[in-house]
């Protein structure tokens, strides 16, 4: 807000603002977001740190290359980040109001990320049945957290999705549900950053190791 | 019914849980059921449920919130104290074969306890109630940015603090020490719920502390009035920003370390176990990277209301705002390279103890400066004795002395002989209660005018002071001395008789500080009575120098009916000086947020699930987590948070002012 | 409030003669250049300590409003000379301290061989540093001395002016190993090993601790240190002979339960190997030694085998460790081969001496003798080799 705060012409100082004018709604938000968005990045700061620390302690157990199957990982990288320029079109079409669109490509950011999940799911049973248990050593111990960490962080991005596509079609694209939308869509991103990091850092480092 | 049923239904929990075989807590449970029921029957009898739903439970208003914090703060304060009179009553008894009065059992959780509660639900508390109080007034906003937030977070806080207080008759608080370091921690050596309790107690308030972080940095950063640029901003809202930029940057880290702890408890993982490649000394460093910010954290705020006192009372601008702020910022960056220093005895190698034994020293140089800052702030002043400046001049006198100790402890190998010693008990409390008690009396004394309208009781209030200063010397100079004897911390009998007349002076000085928490309750008591005599009708009862003195005491719910315009840094007397005059007329409707019972909702429900993890009640932990995700959901769909207040409500508030002060004329 | 202050000191003075300062009055020299760099730093912090306090009473007192006659300046905030002293002063003082914080930590490294037996006397190359082997159980400290082959509970004791060498672990949770007359303290880890290099110059009992909180029974985990002359230790050796028994894996776990206020206890002889098995956390019979793991882990773990490498758990030191939502808690079963036995094959290996805290990807692990990692016949572990 820019606001004459130097004397008037009469030069007598201004000590409040007869004509003011409230902030709009959401004011603050993005910087709120961001703010959160950093919060939560120093979480998964966190669980790589506890990952650096304990990844190679395999307790003489599976190491990752006994068992990572990378070409289900791509598979799963690539549908996360196809999700996230799904999102980015989803975001296109509602700076230019279009409803039904929006919605579509919403929807198909949470098949996107539904598969997402799904996949990191059944590699997780596999790796279970196999007997690679996050209990067998502190390695998978903190795979399994850091890993499940983000895949419950894609989740909750999945009921939010779910609950804005439904308030969009309530409500429309009012400045509430844009705000709102452009929000998840931080959230999203990140956690495709955050997936980059995991990618390169436990899966990819993890085989080479 | 079925033992199966039984197990399914209350999990862990039985009658052997409740500890009736303590004396000592049957008769607190008996006092305090018998002090609940009096209250809530008073509550029901004067038909206060209503109100207090209304105004207070569902509030958005950061200053009534603020006064809530203050209040969680003052009532958990009387429960850690009474934690640290039966400690220091233990170790004054338990000498030449006695035993004192607590079974390892009960004292191992007293310890616990106290530093817990002091830490988390009574600093921490008053520091966040008194920014919250204050900020938004210092910077001339309406209220914080994101309301609602505010409201869930205080209560997310007093969560926690339910649940600590639950487990002083349903089960048991921790036997591990403050920080719960594996493997002490971990289920094999702590089968029992009282971990459970610490880590749930801690969860619950930590995500109500950093959203309240997030909240107060987005206000500071965001909602200032015109005018005010960041070097234009009140010390104290400084160092709130940066407290707050601290809290962000280190409440996740104990997220993360409880998280990765209870996951050890609870399904078997090895992040901190001894066997499978565990790292027990991984959450001691994970625990302190956010131990460490937290003393800044707490200290900060206090240091910014030193700073406003202190130049208030002087009836002098601020010596070196410029550098003032500087020190706070590099306090702020220098806190997150230190925190190896708490455990330099772990046999980290010498470089890097030195490392980080240096980078605590330097600390010290900021903070020198300020001590200095506030010395020349009262140099050619015209200091005025009133009591915030009084706990200010104690703070000056006895931080010094922590921040040497402090130091000293920094050299590690000083530390090696003083490490986990009652020199280093003493230093800290040193520090706490003299950098934050203090200052949070100070700020409870020089804003309580702001809140409520009238000033508190200067008798009471000077008993208060005494009692407390000369009761903490008594308290912990004895404790710097058994430090040097070698003496260790958290011990429950002594077999060496020559010790005991150091803690039996420490157990007086307990004894004098508890009537210094009297004497403060008695100075509330006697100041609601005399509130006539007391009142301050100028909204200015210190002839102040900040913003939030420019509007009335209490302030209204809109705090000022125009947006102020920011000149100088001290605003009000700069305002004062050249011939403010309050405007009369011209008011208009004021858009504010409205009140919502969602936050408190929601907090109800996470402390349920708490308990149900706790006592492995799946039923209670799932269906709570469910009504968390559904109530927070439906929370989503209310899309008018906001109402006007109407002009004609402004016109009628302000002229009540406008009479009042032509009446003080 | 300074008459009450020092009113409140007043019996601090008193008894200040009376009391047994052992930080300050060691008898060992190490502890003793720890208690010259106490006074030292606390000297030089009053240099400036000492004036800050002087300065805040002398203003409050002659600002006070009542004095009228005093210089009020009330928009004087800044001069820059002011604020360059103001700086520059902690910081001076900060520069000296820090220098004598690094060359103090890198001289009194717990892990630094001893340099000199006393300020005034250098170290005797021909006399071997004794060396003692400190594990802390529940709640008791156990000391080994494999030079002797002797072993006793909370009983502690080493010849004047010989170094000690302390190799210092745990069995169960963290402690630290403090005698404030001989040497700074350092912790006690389960699965880690911490040194202490010390040396008692005096005759005398001293009393040790642990001095981290550790459970229960910590109150009562203390011992008696003995700084004897030649004969003294001698006579202290013969006589923990004499006590006969023999201290063994078996023994051991008998011992490591948790106990409280243990009497002392000796034994004339001691497993040469049990040390090194209470620190890789394989007295029990049949579980992996942490320095296997971690010879295992460093060549990149076991692959798929690994997956069924453990055993249930049936014994553990409080109750089983089973968590209410994991499974059945397990160990690592052990690797062996019928010519090397469980807890004969690793002997060769020098356990970790710096276990590094953090043990991580990319630090450096101790070397290891190679292994016969093609040898995986769990059915074939010998169940009676204690």
């Amino acid at each position: 807000m820019t606001v004459a705060v130097n004397p008037t012409q009469t030069g007598e100082p201004v000590f409040y603002l007869a004509d003011e004018h409230p902030h709009p709604e959401g004011y603050s938000t993005s910087l709120g977001f961001w703010i959160y968005l950093m919060s939560d990045c120093l979480i998964f700061a966190m669980l790589f740190a506890a990952f650096g620390v304990l990844g190679a302690n395999y307790a003489a157990g599976p190491a990752p290359k006994d068992l990572f199957d990378l070409n289900l990982v791509a598979v799963n990288t690539s549908m996360l980040l196809l999700s996230s320029i799904t999102y980015g079109f989803a975001m296109l079409t509602m700076q230019q109001n279009k409803i039904a669109q929006t919605q579509m490509w919403l929807l198909i950011t949470g098949l996107f990320g539904a598969a997402f999940i799904g996949i990191e799911l059944t590699e997780f049973a596999h790796m279970i049945h196999e007997g690679a248990t996050p209990q067998r050593s502190a390695f998978l111990s903190a795979f399994f957290t850091l890993v499940g960490t983000h895949g419950l962080h894609v989740s909750c991005g999945l009921i939010w999705l779910v609950t804005l596509m439904v308030q969009v079609w309530r409500f429309g694209l009012i400045e509430a549900n844009r705000r709102r939308l452009m929000c998840l869509s931080m959230f999203w991103h990140f956690l495709d950053v955050v997936w980059i990091g995991v990618f390169t850092f436990v899966y990819l480092l993890g085989v080479l190791r | 019914m079925s033992p199966d049923l039984l197990k399914f239904i209350f999990g862990r929990l039985g009658f052997d849980s409740l500890p009736l075989h303590e004396p000592i807590l049957v008769g607190t449970f008996a006092m305090v059921a018998l002090g609940g029921v009096t209250l809530l029957a008073g509550l029901t009898y004067f038909r206060l449920w209503g109100y207090l739903w209304r105004e207070w439970f569902t509030t958005v208003d950061h200053k009534r919130i603020g006064i809530m914090y203050m209040i969680l703060g003052i009532v958990m304060l009387l429960r850690g104290f009474a934690d640290a009179l039966m400690m220091r009553a233990q170790q004054a008894m338990a000498f030449n074969g006695s035993e004192g009065f607590l079974p390892a059992h009960h004292y191992d959780q007293v310890f616990t306890a106290h530093g817990v509660i002091m830490i988390f639900f009574v600093a921490m508390p008053l520091v966040t109630g008194l920014m919250n109080y204050v900020v938004p007034l210092q910077i001339g906003a309406r209220d914080v940015s994101f309301p609602f937030l505010n409201n869930f977070s205080f209560w997310m806080t007093v969560g926690g603090a339910v649940l600590v207080m639950a487990s002083l008759f349903i089960g048991e608080f921790a036997r591990t020490g403050w920080l719960a370091y594996p493997p002490l921690s971990n289920i094999g050596y702590s089968p029992d719920v009282g971990v459970d309790y610490y880590i749930w107690a801690l969860q619950v308030a930590g995500v109500g502390t950093t959203l309240s972080g997030i909240n107060l940095i987005c206000t500071i950063v965001k909602l200032r009035c015109p005018g005010m640029t960041m070097m234009k901003m009140p010390v104290f809202t400084w160092t709130s920003l940066c407290t707050n930029i601290l809290i962000v940057a280190s409440f996740p880290v104990l997220t993360v370390v409880l998280a990765l702890l209870s996951l050890d408890r609870y399904v078997g993982t090895n992040f901190f176990t001894n066997d499978f490649g565990g790292s027990p000394m991984m959450y001691v460093n994970l625990i302190w990277i956010w131990g460490h910010p937290e003393v800044y954290i707490l200290v900060l705020p206090a240091f910014g209301i030193f700073s406003e006192v202190t130049s208030t009372f002087s009836g002098k601008r601020l010596f070196g705002y410029t550098s003032m702020v500087y020190a706070t910022v590099v306090i702020t960056i220098l806190s997150y390279l230190v925190w190896l220093h708490h455990f330099f005895t772990m046999g980290s190698g010498a470089s890097v103890n030195s490392f980080f034994g240096i980078t605590t020293m330097i600390i010290s140089i900021p903070t020198g400066a300020k001590m200095f800052n506030w010395l020349f702030t009262m140099y050619r002043g015209r200091i005025r004795y009133e009591l915030p400046m009084l706990w200010t001049i104690a703070f000056m006198l006895t931080f010094v002395i922590g921040g040497m100790t402090g130091v000293l402890l920094a050299v590690p190998p000083a530390d090696f002989v003083l490490h986990n010693s009652l020199f280093l008990i003493a230093h800290f409390h040193n520090v706490i209660i003299g950098g934050v008690v203090f200052g949070a009396f100070a700020g409870i004394n020089y804003w309580f005018p702001k809140a409520f309208g009238f000033k508190l009781d200067p008798f009471w209030g000077k008993c208060s002071f005494w009692f407390w200063v000369t009761g903490f010397y008594m308290a912990f100079m004895p404790l710097y001395v058994l430090g040097l004897m070698g003496v260790t911390r958290r011990l429950r009998v002594f077999d060496d008789a020559s010790l005991q007349v150091w803690f039996v002076i420490a157990a007086i000085g307990a004894g004098l500080v508890f009537l210094g928490i009297l004497s403060m309750l008695m100075q509330f008591a006697v100041s609601f009575l005399k509130r006539e005599q007391l009142k301050d009708v100028t909204g200015d009862p210190w002839d102040a120098r900040t913003l939030e003195w420019a509007t009335s005491s209490p302030p209204p719910d809109y705090n000022f009916a125009f947006t102020p315009v920011v000149h100088d840094n001290d605003a009000w007397w700069d305002m004062k000086k050249r011939g403010y005059q309050r405007p009369l007329m011209g008011f208009k409707s004021i858009h504010m947020p409205s009140s919502t019972g969602t936050g408190i909702i929601l907090a109800g429900f996470a402390t349920a699930m708490g308990f149900g993890l706790i006592w492995y009640m799946w039923w209670l932990a799932a269906l709570s987590f469910i009504a968390l995700l559904a109530v927070g959901i439906g929370h989503t769909f209310n899309y008018h948070r906001d109402f006007d207040i109407p002009a004609d409500d402004v016109i009628r508030t302000e002229d009540a002012r406008t009479k009042l002060l032509a009446g003080a004329k | 409030m300074s008459r009450l202050k020092i009113l409140a000191l007043l019996p601090l003075a008193a008894a200040l003669s009376g009391c047994n300062y052992i930080v300050l009055a060691p008898a060992g020299d190490i502890a003793a250049q720890q208690r010259d760099l106490v006074i030292i730093s606390t000297v030089l912090m009053l240099l400036i300590v000492v004036p800050v306090m002087a300065l805040t009473v002398l203003f409050a007192w002659r600002y006070r409003q009542s004095n009228t006659s005093a210089r009020y300046e009330p928009d004087w905030d800044h001069s820059t000379k002011l604020e360059l002293v103001i700086w520059s002063a902690p910081l001076l003082i900060i520069v000296c301290l820090g220098a004598l914080t690094w060359m103090g930590t890198h001289l009194l490294d717990p892990y630094r061989t001893l340099g000199r037996i006393h300020a005034d006397r250098a170290i005797d190359q021909s006399k071997a540093p004794l060396e003692v082997d400190v594990v802390a159980l529940d709640w008791k400290w156990l000391f080994i001395y494999p030079d002797y082959g002797i072993a006793t509970v909370n009983d502690l004791a080493a010849p004047v002016d010989r170094p000690i060498n302390f190799r210092i672990t745990a069995s169960s949770v963290m402690n630290s190993f403090y005698i404030p007359a001989l040497a700074g303290q350092i912790y006690a880890m389960p699965g880690m090993e911490t040194k202490l290099h010390a040396v008692v110059n005096h005759a005398g009992t001293y009393k040790g601790f642990s001095a981290n909180y550790s459970g229960a029974g910590f109150s009562g985990m203390h011992f008696n240190f003995q700084g004897l002359d030649d004969k003294g230790f001698d006579a202290w050796v013969a006589q923990a002979k004499s006590a006969g028994g023999s201290l063994g894996r078996t023994e051991y776990l008998q011992l490591e339960k948790p106990s409280e206020n243990e009497p002392v206890r000796r034994w004339g002889s001691v497993d040469s190997d049990l040390y090194r098995l209470i620190l890789n956390m394989c007295v029990e019979t049949g579980k992996m030694c942490q320095s296997e793991m971690m010879a295992i882990d460093a060549k990149g773990g076991n692959g798929h085998e690994g997956l069924n490498n453990t055993l249930p758990l049936s014994y553990d030191k409080y109750a089983r460790r089973g968590t209410v939502l994991g499974p059945e808690p397990v160990f690592v079963a052990g690797t062996c081969t019928p010519d090397a036995p469980q807890g004969r094959t690793t002997s060769a290996i020098k356990a970790p001496l710096d276990t590094a805290p953090l043990v991580g990807a990319g630090l450096k692990r101790p070397t290891l003798a190679p292994l016969k990692s093609s040898s995986f016949f769990l059915g074939q572990r010998s169940k009676s080799d204690s």
